[in-house]
């Protein structure tokens, strides 16, 4: 087992911890966490992935991808943030409608 | 909540999925193909010395061109969901806050002019020098109410669509002196990338201030501003 | 993959690796929203660690500053104004009910 193996393990369960919060909570900021915990899994595996090579610098077309995807993730939230304000405005509540048709 | 079936599914499944990028993970072979090589033999054309940067300015420059637009695109997102009144938001501080902010300002803009010139030979570049910039327009905005309120002033719109603009007038400059798009003559390409990242520093800077803020100031005299119902009603 | 991890190694990823999945878990089961924020943050910083240690310096960097801090404010921010939209809909209840009796 070596660094890069433990991080990108540990960044596929995170992904996976992310998916799951993701469809199982029903308040809205809840599920923005749960998307940026997701993207926090994903930039691991990529990162740990351009490790392979301790004895040499590491590749760095990842850690470019990956900075890249840290600053989309950020207007992300930021855009998503304000619709789940905007959907509370509305409609009084944070959290999805319950399917009734389960 | 789900019952519970359908939680012990999804549970199984997920577990799937971790397992199979596991085992995608694992049979990776042990030296595969990157793109170090590439990168460190023509990186002394590209201006810099630092790689990350090298890439991100200059190998893969329309990347970070799109993505600046983004950031740009999420201000206009956010700006068009609705206004913000912002004595609602934010409230004036206390003396320990402003106080800190005394201290905290300058040495952040310093912090922050050293990542931008330190991006081209170590870790740092525009991106995390805007982001310290954010941090202290975010800082500033708690800290001193009235300057919410210029955030409709015009110099600080500008400095939002400013790194866009500089980048893609390089960009077209650099095709008009008859390279291709993004295709920075060979000489001027240390200096070119100091202009696009100082532009962009300035406006990831602004912008992050502006999606802290979340919406577009209502003006103290109190126009529009949408209500609960949708739709627009004058605030006497 | 690359060689096997010495134990000084070991010592020190494996706590950091465990310490992310745990802070990870316990903000996303968490129903106070304020402590998932907080958590949030600390996940972030931690995440910075992460990135030192697989030499993705200028990552670490970008995720101190954005991940934990522009992220956790913009969080914060959009908590206390689904707060106060909270709050000013239970006044309203409260007042109708008041009239009615």
């Amino acid at each position: 087992m070596s660094v890069s193996i433990l991080y990108s393990l540990v960044g596929s369960v995170l992904f996976s911890l992310g998916f799951y919060s993701l469809i199982a909570y029903a308040h809205l900021l809840r599920k923005i966490l749960a998307i940026n915990i997701m993207g926090s899994g994903v930039f691991l595996i990529l990162v740990s992935l351009a490790y392979r090579w301790p004895e040499t610098s590491p590749d760095p077309v990842p850690h470019a991808m990956v900075l890249t995807g840290l600053v989309v993730a950020v207007s992300a939230t930021a855009l998503a943030l304000a619709l789940a304000c905007r959907v509370q405005e509305t409609t009084s509540s944070a959290q999805l409608p319950e399917d009734e048709s389960d | 909540m789900r019952p519970f079936p359908a939680k012990l599914i999804i549970i199984l499944l997920l577990m799937a999925l971790t397992g199979l990028f596991a085992w995608a993970i694992l049979s990776l072979p042990l030296n595969g193909t990157s793109l170090r090589t590439q990168v460190f033999a023509n990186i002394g054309h590209s201006g810099v010395s630092n790689p990350v940067t090298a890439v991100l300015l200059n190998f893969r420059g329309y990347d970070t061109l799109l993505e600046i637009t983004v950031l740009f695109l999420a201000v206009l997102g956010v700006w068009s969901l609705g206004t913000i009144h912002i004595p609602d938001l934010l409230q004036p501080a206390g003396l320990f806050l402003m106080a800190l902010l005394r201290i905290l300002l300058p040495a952040m803009m310093l912090t922050a002019g050293y990542l931008l010139w330190a991006g081209a030979h170590a870790p740092g570049g525009a991106f995390q020098a805007g982001a310290v910039l954010g941090g202290a327009g975010i800082l500033l905005l708690l800290t001193e109410v009235r300057f919410a309120s210029t955030i409709d002033w015009w110099p600080l719109r500008t400095l939002l669509s400013a790194g866009i603009l500089v980048f893609s007038g390089v960009g077209l400059g650099s095709m008009a002196l008859g390279g291709r798009l993004l295709e920075y003559p060979r000489d001027w390409a240390g200096i070119l990338i100091l202009i696009i990242e100082s532009a962009a520093t300035l406006s990831i800077g602004v912008t992050l201030m502006v999606l802290f803020v979340g919406g577009k100031p209502s003006k103290a005299d109190g126009t529009v501003s949408m209500k609960s119902t949708g739709q627009r009603e004058d605030k006497t | 993959m690359a060689e096997s991890m010495t134990w000084s190694q070991w010592l020190f990823d494996l706590p950091l690796a465990l310490v992310l999945l745990w802070l990870a878990w316990r903000l996303l089961s968490s129903t106070d929203l304020f402590k998932a924020v907080v958590l949030f943050i600390a996940f972030g910083l931690l995440m910075a660690l992460a990135w030192v240690r697989l030499h993705a310096v200028d990552i670490a960097l970008a995720e101190a500053a954005i991940g934990a801090g522009v992220t956790g404010a913009l969080f914060l921010s959009a908590l206390k104004r689904m707060n106060s939209e909270q709050q000013k809909l239970d006044d309203g209840e409260n007042d109708d009910e008041r009239r009615d009796v």
